[in-house]
């Protein structure tokens, strides 16, 4: 049996383009919520390598981290960033804990999400950007 | 249906007897089915020419731009239809985030650039915007879908019961790609040129020269045939030849990417006056 390939859309084509020269972390999802790619800086903070997995569906993503409110910024949006930029179409930056599973490892990030909308101004997926905290 | 290029020269008019085999015209394509259904793809210098040669009689005809760069639509004010009053003239093109088909379109039909204003030309114009989408003209049915160029740009396929064509005279499917080609889901312009018959493909540069010039929206000899064999397309005619390479130049580069990467399809320079016949 043959499946027949859909071409991602030369916007979104594009966008993992530049998240591949990028120095922090990105996750590319499509309108569904599927992380369709991640780049090198990402693979750490998953855990996993996209070479291995190709793209995750949103179970799997939250089977790999774990997102929650830091407690250090007081009461915040609880949103899933995510949510905000695919279903409100609006860009979101929060702080919150990242719980890498597999190692039990825990990040301080800052997460930086925004819907992509093209030229006709259709929703084509969203992109997620981590920033590590380190420090005070 | 009937493919006769009439401008395959990238960028800028490159006139003169070091280009007349292949010839020194702007983008400009003519596709004709049996039933005399006539569409042009773009409207570089070659559309000038190419009026003179359509039939008497004909009452319609359907332009087709792929973007609004100077070498793709610098003919349309030496379009000849577009002067005769009996005649409907449908233009089909992208618009931008901003500015519609007609307000981009005035911008290069209107003083100082261009002495006719678009409103005042005499025939039955028609303007289309095409993003991506399907539509049909007589017997062809035509697909558009964004394709990696500088700008608004499309690529179209055109196909009917008896053969199809992609037109992909502008693009850098490579742009970024660490390693060309990515699989298909990653390549831009791959929906379009999926197993056609005849793919016409931007073939601008050598490797050598496309160093200095990644991001300007061009392809290599090597990308197109690399493109061309993921595509699993029948037919490449490399396209859109640098301004600056003349026809010894253009032959022995041609030569030596299809001796390095081994097509195992047809592959054939598009030439002025050249056609393809795809039944």
């Amino acid at each position: 049996m043959t499946t027949k390939t859909v071409q991602q859309s030369v916007e979104m084509i594009l966008v993992r383009q530049l998240a591949s020269y990028l120095f922090v972390p990105v996750l590319v999802f499509d309108t569904t919520g599927t992380v369709v790619f991640y780049n090198e800086p990402a693979e750490r903070i998953l855990g996993v390598r996209f070479e291995e997995t190709g793209r995750i569906d949103r179970e799997e993503a939250d089977r790999l981290v774990e997102l929650s409110d830091d407690p250090s910024v007081g009461l915040e949006n609880s949103e899933r960033p995510l949510d905000v930029a695919l279903q409100q179409r609006r860009p979101t930056h929060v702080r919150r804990w990242l719980l890498r599973r597999a190692d039990r490892v825990r990040l301080q990030v800052e997460l930086t999400a925004f819907p992509i909308i093209d030229h006709e101004e259709r929703l084509l997926g969203a992109m997620a950007m981590f920033w590590e905290h380190h420090g005070p | 249906m009937r493919v006769t290029p009439y401008g395959v020269r990238g960028s800028l008019a490159a006139p003169g007897p070091s280009t007349a085999r292949y010839g020194g015209n702007t983008s400009c394509v003519r596709v004709t089915d049996p039933d005399g259904t006539v569409l042009i793809l773009d409207a570089g210098t070659g559309i000038r020419s190419l009026a003179l040669e359509l039939p008497r009689g004909l009452s319609r005809v359907d332009v087709l731009l792929t973007h609004l760069h100077l070498d793709h639509i610098i003919g349309l004010g030496f379009f000849a239809p577009l002067y005769n009053s009996a005649m409907e003239v449908h233009i089909w093109g992208p618009a931008s985030a901003t500015l519609s088909l007609e307000a981009r379109l005035r911008r290069y039909l209107a003083p100082p650039l261009f002495p006719v204003l678009l409103r005042d030309l005499p025939c039955r114009l028609e303007l289309h915007h095409t993003g991506r989408g399907r539509f049909a003209i007589g017997p062809f049915r035509v697909r558009a879908a964004r394709i990696c160029h500088p700008g608004p740009t499309v690529g179209y396929r055109i196909e009917t019961d008896r053969g199809s064509l992609a037109y992909l005279p502008d693009h850098e499917p490579a742009l970024g790609a660490r390693r060309f080609p990515l699989d298909a889901e990653w390549t831009s312009g791959f929906e379009l040129a999926h197993d056609v018959d005849l793919l016409l493909h931007d073939a601008q540069y050598t490797r050598e020269e496309y160093r200095g010039h990644a991001g300007w929206g061009h392809s290599t000899m090597h990308d197109a045939l690399a493109f061309g064999r993921l595509a699993g397309v029948r037919h490449l005619a490399p396209f859109h030849h640098d301004p600056g390479r003349d026809d010894d130049a253009l032959e022995k580069a041609l030569d030596a990417a299809v001796s390095e990467t081994k097509p195992d399809f047809q592959v054939t320079p598009a030439a002025e006056g050249r056609s393809f016949d795809l039944d």
